[in-house]
């Protein structure tokens, strides 16, 4: 197990490391990023001044060592139009993202999986149709499509929900506030739901596809043939015989699933006016802020790759073929 | 299977199965659309016309010209940016997953051949890469590159070459070891032609498959960049662009400017979609049930 977790451990660093270089070398190849930091009529003195100033006139490999130096002691750089560091600005909206993101992973594993066993036992009935059908067409449309039009209906037509805006509950969490997040749940949920149903419905249908191919592959084996055939009920072996053993590739899927969730709120963000990072970053794409971007990408990167080391880690705990088989 | 069987077998199924053929016929339509679309379009997709601004679909302006789909905030033909757009999806969809399917191919099939270290590095880029959300490194390779076809093609081709470079390597090491590489060795086949002649036509099945669902995904792909304004330029009619264009509409409710170009995008994908599906059903019968 422990060298399971070093090697585990130095992988995620190696991807760090990457991630590092990748968006470092971004930024340089638009050419020379002194222009994003002078003004467009700026004099050749003032450039040179800048230019050295900021170490773009040394060579590649001592700035990457300044950039990774900084990386180390969370110093991602100055943000163009905050004109502060970037990584504060970003943290300052992480937990909105998260708890969108959090919102959106819970709706679309309660839902996906429940819709996935329900096909999987109704195979080729009418409801097992319906299910595959929205699913295919949840694959098939861009989110933020999905977004726009639950505006219009939804939001606009029947005004039944609130079409921007968010009451927070992760930041007075975070402060330790227990209070205030439960006082602010019942008026946080109407923000939560439409964006939150957005960023999720793609992953919902995922899931109910997986789900569903999953049951079938395990309905199929000996061993729930032969529970059926002493008796058991069918809930029972629904239940117990079947669902435990489809789960497995269901929660490998999850911490890459939130990856591509955490993806998805750029645009979705946007859409709903909802104050995280990914508003933050459509903001700074529109004023050229690649410092901003950068700081984002980088810090959207590292928490993705923190979650998907703790779920193999959990997961390693859980399946023990993989605790002794290293 | 020989490939006359193959193609019959494919035939009849399509012709029974009626999803993928309404797909195939959905795809087509799209196609020509792309092709021919700039000489049916009832307009100029930008022109711009202050006095027909947002036509409801069907509405006529006052000399009496019909609006089928409407018209957007400048005036400018629906229907006819919806031809137009049919373009850039489909070219970026296709060309991005010919680079990346191309690319991911040949580092997965060097990796799975040669093995030893040529086999740990692209394995550990490839680790790199799939550790990211794509769409993150998309926005900020656009962004210092600048929007424009060929950059999106490029950035969108190579975020794909992953899913290629693994399935390649696993399929390629299966087959290394078979009697017919053994023989092509022995007769002294030069390496680069038992990669491409040998091996890789037997390798084919499994990446057509994964291409049809990931011209799929590089067109949502595209949708989402384009309305972050990383896409094609805006005098570009493109899909997504209208939809970034439709925001600015929104809250006054005029619905058609967003739900036309939605539609579009939708059917497209979805017809790559079903047309994946079964191609995996028709390919590889032993994972009919798995899906991805």
């Amino acid at each position: 197990m422990a060298l399971y977790m070093i090697r585990r451990l130095s992988q995620s660093l190696l991807v760090i490391f990457g991630v590092s270089v990748i968006t470092f070398l971004a930024m340089h190849m638009g050419g020379d990023p002194t222009y994003l930091y002078v003004s467009e009529r700026a004099s050749n003195e003032e450039i040179i001044a800048t230019r050295a100033k900021l170490g773009f006139d040394k060579p590649l490999s001592v700035q990457y060592l300044r950039f990774a130096e900084g990386l180390v002691h969370g110093d991602l750089g100055t943000s163009l139009t905050y004109r502060t560091p970037a990584l504060p600005v970003v943290l300052k909206r992480f937990p909105a993202t998260l708890e969108l993101t959090f919102f959106a992973l819970t709706v679309a594993v309660c839902v996906g999986i429940p819709l996935g066993v329900l096909a999987a036992i109704n195979q080729g009935k009418p409801l097992d149709g319906g299910i595959m059908l929205m699913a295919m067409f949840g694959q098939s449309m861009p989110n933020f499509w999905l977004g726009i039009m639950l505006i219009l209906s939804v939001g606009l037509g029947l005004r039944w929900l609130p079409i921007s805006g968010r009451v927070p509950l992760l930041d007075p969490l975070l402060d330790g506030d227990l209070d205030t997040m439960l006082a602010n749940l019942p008026h946080a949920l109407p923000y939560l739901i439409m964006p939150g149903m957005t960023i999720a419905f793609f992953s919902l249908a995922r899931t109910s596809r997986l789900v569903r191919s999953s049951m079938l592959e395990v309905l199929s084996q000996d061993y729930v043939r032969t529970a059926r055939s002493k008796g058991l009920t069918e809930l029972r072996v629904i239940m117990h015989h079947a669902f435990r053993n489809a789960q497995l590739p269901v929660v490998t899927m999850l911490g890459l699933e939130f990856g591509f969730l955490l993806g998805g709120v750029v645009v979705v963000e946007t859409i709903f006016s909802w104050p995280g990072v990914g508003r933050l970053v459509f903001n700074a794409i529109n004023h050229r802020d690649i410092p901003l971007v950068q700081a984002a990408v980088l810090t959207f990167s590292i928490v993705f790759v923190g979650l998907n080391l703790l779920v193999d880690l959990l997961y390693a705990q859980l399946d023990p073929r993989i605790r002794l088989g290293s | 299977m020989k490939s006359r069987a193959l193609k019959s077998k494919a035939l009849r199924s399509l012709l029974r199965a009626k999803w993928p053929l309404l797909a195939v016929i959905l795809l087509f339509g799209i196609t020509l659309a792309a092709v021919i679309g700039p000489s049916v379009a009832p307009r100029d997709p930008n022109r711009q016309n202050i006095i027909a601004r947002l036509k409801h679909p069907l509405q006529a302006d006052r000399k009496g010209h019909v609006f089928i789909l409407g018209t957007d905030g400048l005036g400018r033909d629906v229907l006819s940016r919806l031809l137009y757009g049919a373009r850039v999806s489909l070219v970026v969809g296709l060309v991005a997953v010919i680079v990346g399917g191309a690319v991911g191919t040949l580092l997965g099939m060097l990796a799975g051949y040669f093995g030893g270290w040529t086999d740990d590095v692209i394995m550990r880029l490839a680790d790199i890469q799939l550790a990211l959300p794509f769409i993150l490194l998309a926005i900020i390779f656009l962004l210092v590159l600048g929007p424009g076809v060929l950059n999106l093609i490029l950035v969108l081709g190579i975020g794909q070459w992953v899913t290629y470079a693994r399935i390649a390597r696993g399929q390629t090491i299966s087959q290394r070891e078979k009697e017919y590489v053994e023989a092509a060795k022995a007769l002294g086949q030069p390496t680069a032609s038992i990669l491409v002649s040998e091996i890789l036509p037997n390798i084919l099945a499994p990446l057509i498959i994964i291409a049809s669902f990931n011209v799929a995904s590089v067109i949502l792909a595209e949708a989402a960049l384009s309305f972050l304004g990383l896409g094609v330029p805006p005098t570009v009619p493109s899909w997504g662009g209208m939809l970034a264009e439709s925001r600015d509409e929104l809250l006054s409710g005029r619905w058609w400017l967003a739900f036309f170009p939605g539609v579009a995008i939708m059917l497209t994908v979805l017809s790559f979609n079903v047309l994946g599906d079964w191609l995996r059903d028709l390919l590889d019968p032993r994972s009919a049930a798995a899906t991805r």
